[in-house]
């Protein structure tokens, strides 16, 4: 793993599935402004597992919710799979999250009312896929996080791990250029965030999607392809390694 | 769309204790509106068939009369009124509709007994009709909400001088005992000599009748009382009725003052032995929903012919059934309107709490790519589907109630009648309330859930996904 200098790093890859161009937010606090972000600029490769590192309220959360679409940059541009997001109006950006970002959070979030399988089904409804290749998909998917034998059953009804697992699924079910999550293991065990994590990686290399984590958990961070360190909005380190 | 239907349905069986309380509101609604709609239904039925039975759902009258006839109802007749009848029955539009067809006068004037022991007289608003006619009438009985019919033989069309008087105005002539009835009480002796009653009507008169008397069937049963009224000639005319029973018509002033006979007797009072006519021409239809139909045929009929005839029908001619109508109209309406009111609340108040409890559910569906109408649609279908189910069962409770009332024999007495009719919630036989009670509380539950169901799709993504 090699030390890069981010702004170069930023500029250099032309593959990339993620580019921020001075991406800042600001949060206007009764009658204070907050930076979150502070003109963060970097590219992010396709097919890597990549980390955001940094300390609480260094801005993690906020960059992945801009990259997700979920939250608007207040400057910057931010382009997902070549797509100036904040060109495209409410609508439009739900589409595209839709059909290209999954994602994965630190409180698994799934529908309660809706089985395990319904809730991996959920994505594949969203963009129209036809009932049979829909049921094909969503078995398989469920068969590849190992929770076949638990389809039927809510989320009320696994454990802290089988709901990331189904969260894991649902993200990936519809085969995204990108799935983006937000501290996926903090709400585990060491030992179940380990088995999370190793899911996590094997479905990654077999579906070469681009991963990206906000995260502070070690064991997560040694597995990544790419690391963004950030402090206080600021990008303050890259390190790029591993296989593409 | 079934994937909205499913996670709203979930969703309402996960706060089943919330979404009880929600829809028995809708239910209470639906099961108010119906039964008082029931209720209000068979009083409409009930009014409509009295009215239709005693006056037919249309009278033809002279132009003019309806507004100005009743001072001088011999100036309004109709002459060669059988061409007119025989016109109307053989038209092809408004013939088969019609179920009965008759000929009736008005008149006015004086009624007196001067019977030998009772010296009374009073005025009269008589009506001559023909009795078989009127028994026909009588039989109709569209919605089934009428008194159950028994045959009244007290007139005939074989005695032309025998009639029916109002209850009131028997007693006035001093006829109870000779009419046997019950809770009437006999005149009061006039101050001064018993035997030399004060009359009050002219003695050239009173000798008119008692000649008129003389010559008449002096053996038939029943008390006779003498009828005098102005011809259409201005000459004063005495006929003599034999009164074969009184009847209640449910109003005081009509009982005091009615005198129902045989349509050639009153003919003979009015017009002598000039040219008999008829203030009206009374039609009774088979259905009450070709009365519209009709009226417009008869005023074509009418143009197309040069008759100066004028229809009219039996809300016009008895304004206390439109006054009823609206009054029993208004208090459904505002039954409804505080029913739907409750239900609005009801729901609002539940989708709000529904909205709240699933801020971070609402954020993770739409992070998935769920837009913004997705999230609204979802609590509006939610909000559907409890209205839609409250009311269903608010509708079953009704039916079951009604036919449980319908079958235990009560009875009342509506406005306008005389004697008890069975009581009825007339809702079974109603889809279109039934329809329409249910759809208002579901669209009423629907368009509750719209202001909620806005908040929640206008929730920043992740701050709902911040939301714990």
């Amino acid at each position: 793993m090699g030390k890069t200098d981010p702004l170069q790093a930023a500029t250099a890859a032309d593959n990339a599935v993620v580019r921020l161009s001075g991406v800042a937010k600001t949060y206007r606090s009764g009658a204070v402004d907050v930076a979150a972000l502070k003109g963060i600029s970097l590219d992010i490769p396709y097919h890597r597992f990549s980390v955001v590192i940094g300390a609480s309220g260094s801005g993690k959360t906020t960059l992945l919710n801009i990259i997700g679409g979920i939250d608007s940059p207040t400057g910057g541009t931010v382009e997902v799979c070549g797509q100036n997001i904040g060109e495209l109006a409410d609508d439009a950006v739900s589409d595209f999250r839709a059909r290209n970002i999954g994602f994965i959070f630190q409180t698994f979030s799934l529908v309660p009312v809706l089985s395990a399988y319904e809730n991996v089904e959920y994505p594949l409804l969203l963009v129209g896929m036809a009932p049979a290749e829909r049921r094909a998909r969503t078995l398989e998917m469920l068969e590849a996080v190992g929770l076949a034998g638990q389809a039927r059953q809510r989320p009320n009804e696994l454990s802290g791990g089988q709901r990331q697992r189904v969260a894991i699924a649902r993200a990936l079910v519809k085969g995204p250029q990108v799935v983006l999550a937000d501290e996926p293991t903090a709400n585990l065990d060491s030992a179940t965030g380990a088995s999370i994590i190793e899911l996590m990686r094997r479905v990654q290399a077999k579906s070469r999607t681009t991963f990206i984590f906000a995260t502070h958990d070690p064991q997560l961070m040694s597995h990544a392809d790419e690391t963004f360190a950030i402090r206080d909005g600021a990008l303050i380190d890259h390190r790029s390694g591993g296989s593409q | 769309m079934t994937l909205l239907l499913k996670i709203a349905f979930r969703n309402l069986l996960r706060n089943v204790r919330r979404s009880t309380m929600t829809g028995s509101a809708v239910a209470a609604g639906a099961l108010a509106m119906l039964l008082f709609g029931g209720f209000v239904s068979y009083i409409f039925a009930g009014l409509e068939t009295n009215n239709v039975q005693r006056i037919g759902h249309l009278t033809i009258f002279r132009q003019g009369y309806f507004l100005l006839g009743s001072g001088n109802p011999a100036a309004y007749g109709i002459d060669k009124y059988q061409d007119a009848m025989n016109l109307i029955e053989h038209d092809s539009v408004v013939g088969p509709m019609i179920r009965v067809i008759t000929p009736t006068q008005s008149l006015v004037g004086i009624a007196g007994n001067f019977s030998g022991e009772v010296d009374a007289s009073k005025t009269f608003l008589g009506v001559g009709l023909i009795p078989s006619d009127r028994e026909r009438m009588r039989q109709w009985d569209e919605f089934g909400a009428g008194r159950p019919y028994t045959a009244d033989s007290r007139m005939s069309d074989r005695d032309p001088s025998r009639g029916l008087i109002g209850v009131g105005l028997a007693r006035v002539l001093g006829l109870c005992a000779a009419l046997d009835m019950p809770n009437c009480p006999s005149l009061p002796t006039p101050a001064g000599s018993a035997g030399q009653a004060a009359s009050s009507v002219r003695p050239d008169i009173a000798n008119l009748a008692l000649r008129d008397a003389a010559a008449g069937d002096a053996g038939k049963a029943g008390p006779r009382i003498d009828l005098l009224a102005a011809t259409a000639g201005g000459a004063p005319n005495v006929v003599s009725l034999t009164v074969g029973g009184s009847e209640s018509q449910g109003v005081k002033e009509l009982d005091d003052n009615y005198v129902a006979m045989p349509l050639a007797l009153a003919q003979q009072l009015v017009y002598g032995r000039g040219e008999h006519k008829v203030t009206g021409i009374v039609l009774q239809l088979r259905r009450s929903e070709d009365l519209p139909a009709a009226r417009a045929r008869l005023a074509a009929l009418f143009q197309q012919n040069h008759l100066d005839l004028d229809v009219r029908d039996f809300g016009e001619l008895t304004p206390f059934y439109g006054q009823v109508v609206k009054m029993f109209s208004f208090i459904f309406l505002f039954i409804a309107l505080v029913m739907g009111v409750i239900v609005l609340f009801a729901v609002v108040n539940t989708m709000t709490m529904n909205v709240m409890e699933r801020t971070n559910e609402i954020g993770t569906i739409r992070a998935m790519g769920v837009r913004r109408n997705g999230i609204r649609a979802q609590f509006i279908v939610e909000g559907a589907l409890i209205g839609a189910i409250g009311a269903t069962i608010g509708a079953a409770l009704a039916y079951l109630i009604a036919a449980t009332l319908n079958h235990a024999g009560l009875t009342w007495i509506p406005p306008g009648n005389a004697s008890a009719v069975p009581l009825r919630l007339d809702v079974a036989g109603r889809p279109l309330l039934m329809i329409g009670a249910w759809a208002g509380l579901a669209l009423v539950a629907t368009l509750a859930a719209l202001l909620p169901s806005n908040r929640a799709a206008r929730l920043p993504v992740v701050d709902a996904l911040r939301h714990v």
